[in-house]
């Protein structure tokens, strides 16, 4: 039962973006499709979820004061590995996403998770709670990369239903904070309604 | 007149805030002041323009000679880490006012993409040492602007009275969207 708290509450309660406000960057910043959401937010995941594991792991090992230049390195190291990964395997997305790769590791929702909760639960809530973050992230980008898609450009994951362009603005930079703020709202809502 | 276009393209052309959304959660953070949006942008300035020279350095005479640029992002990441610390350490003796100002959002320098993001574009883009320092001025100075007419507007913002749902930070993206909209104009100068 607690297990399950720990991997569901990063999909509404907590959502990382749109409840806690972190990592904004990348979630304005490639959104521009539903695809390049969904992209973003599994690296992410697979970041999350390992550094979460080797901090939980780890923790004991390493002295209090140099705990985030520490966890920083692990972060980083894990952020190369999905660098070269997606270099090898997905080339295309890769380009799309471009700086924002590298930029994982100053993403504040892994370093966040690392020191809010991996360094002081076990291995498995860590893990768990990772995977949750990660997930809820993917969730609330690939929303977002799929307003953004739809209202910009007529699609959805590449799938064009409604001919003409569309409102191009929201594909451009003005359109992500402006449905970011609106979805945030929507979100409030919710949480206060099932609350 | 190289150095010109570097400038104009990265302060207003390509924002770093708001075309290029880096450094997005001290512009949500620390814009509720006019005054310590200022402190902000100078510590981020000091920050991104030693960074963006040092990681130069390492890239052209460590990583690029060795072969190793993969190591790039751990290598940057640690450089600018030890940068924050460092100007914390100095802030705090200098200037205990400011310090005091920008409390917890000092040590988060270090995660503010900005600043890692410059180092990388800089060495992305292929400039060589002055055009680097240009470079990160001139992105620094950007990051400034947004931040700091952000923070007059938001202010402001304070005084009105909007649907209950929207106030705080729905409201202050909405509000930054229409100045990235505003930004736009500057599309096509260079």
């Amino acid at each position: 039962m607690n297990q399950w708290k720990n991997f569901s509450k990063g999909f509404f309660k907590e959502n990382p973006v749109l409840v806690l406000l972190l990592g904004m960057c990348p979630t304005l910043g490639v959104t521009t499709s539903a695809i390049n959401g969904l992209g973003m937010g599994l690296a992410t995941t697979f970041v999350l979820v390992m550094s979460n594991l080797v901090v939980s792991l780890v923790k004991s090992q390493i002295p209090d004061k140099v705990r985030i230049p520490s966890f920083i390195v692990i972060i980083a190291s894990f952020v190369t590995m999905v660098e070269l990964i997606m270099q090898a395997y997905v080339p295309a997305l890769f380009d799309q996403l471009g700086l924002f790769i590298p930029l994982i590791v100053v993403n504040c929702i892994v370093l966040g998770r690392a020191e809010a909760f991996a360094s002081k639960n076990n291995i498995l809530s860590s893990a768990l709670d990772g995977l949750g973050m990660g997930l809820g992230f993917a969730m609330a980008l690939t929303i977002l990369g799929g307003i953004r898609e739809l209202l910009g450009n007529g699609s959805f994951f590449g799938f064009k239903f409604i001919q003409g362009d569309g409102m191009l603005v929201f594909v451009l930079a003005p359109g992500a904070f402006i449905a970011l703020g609106y979805l945030i709202v929507l979100i409030n809502k919710i949480n206060k309604k099932t609350a | 007149m190289e150095y010109i276009i570097i400038i104009i393209s990265a302060i207003f052309v390509n924002n770093i805030v708001l075309a290029q959304f880096l450094g997005i959660c001290p512009f949500l953070g620390v814009s509720s002041k006019v005054e310590t949006s200022a402190g902000m942008a100078g510590a981020v300035t000091f920050v991104m323009v030693i960074a963006t020279i040092v990681t130069y350095l390492l890239q052209k005479y460590v990583l690029d000679a060795f072969g190793i640029a993969f190591m790039q992002t751990i290598t940057f990441i640690l450089v600018i880490a030890s940068l924050v610390q460092l100007v914390e350490i100095i802030l705090k003796k200098v200037s205990p006012a400011l310090y005091q100002a920008l409390g917890i959002f000092l040590p988060l320098i270090t995660t503010n993409c900005a600043v890692l993001g410059v180092a990388i574009l800089a060495v992305q883009k292929d400039y060589n040492l002055m055009e680097s320092v240009v470079f990160a001025i001139a992105n620094a100075v950007g990051f400034g602007l947004a931040l700091i007419t952000f923070a007059g507007l938001r202010e402001h913002l304070e005084l009105v009275s909007i649907p209950k749902g929207m106030k705080g930070v729905p409201i202050a993206l909405v509000v930054a969207g229409l100045l990235a909209l505003a930004f736009m104009g500057f599309a096509g100068i260079v």
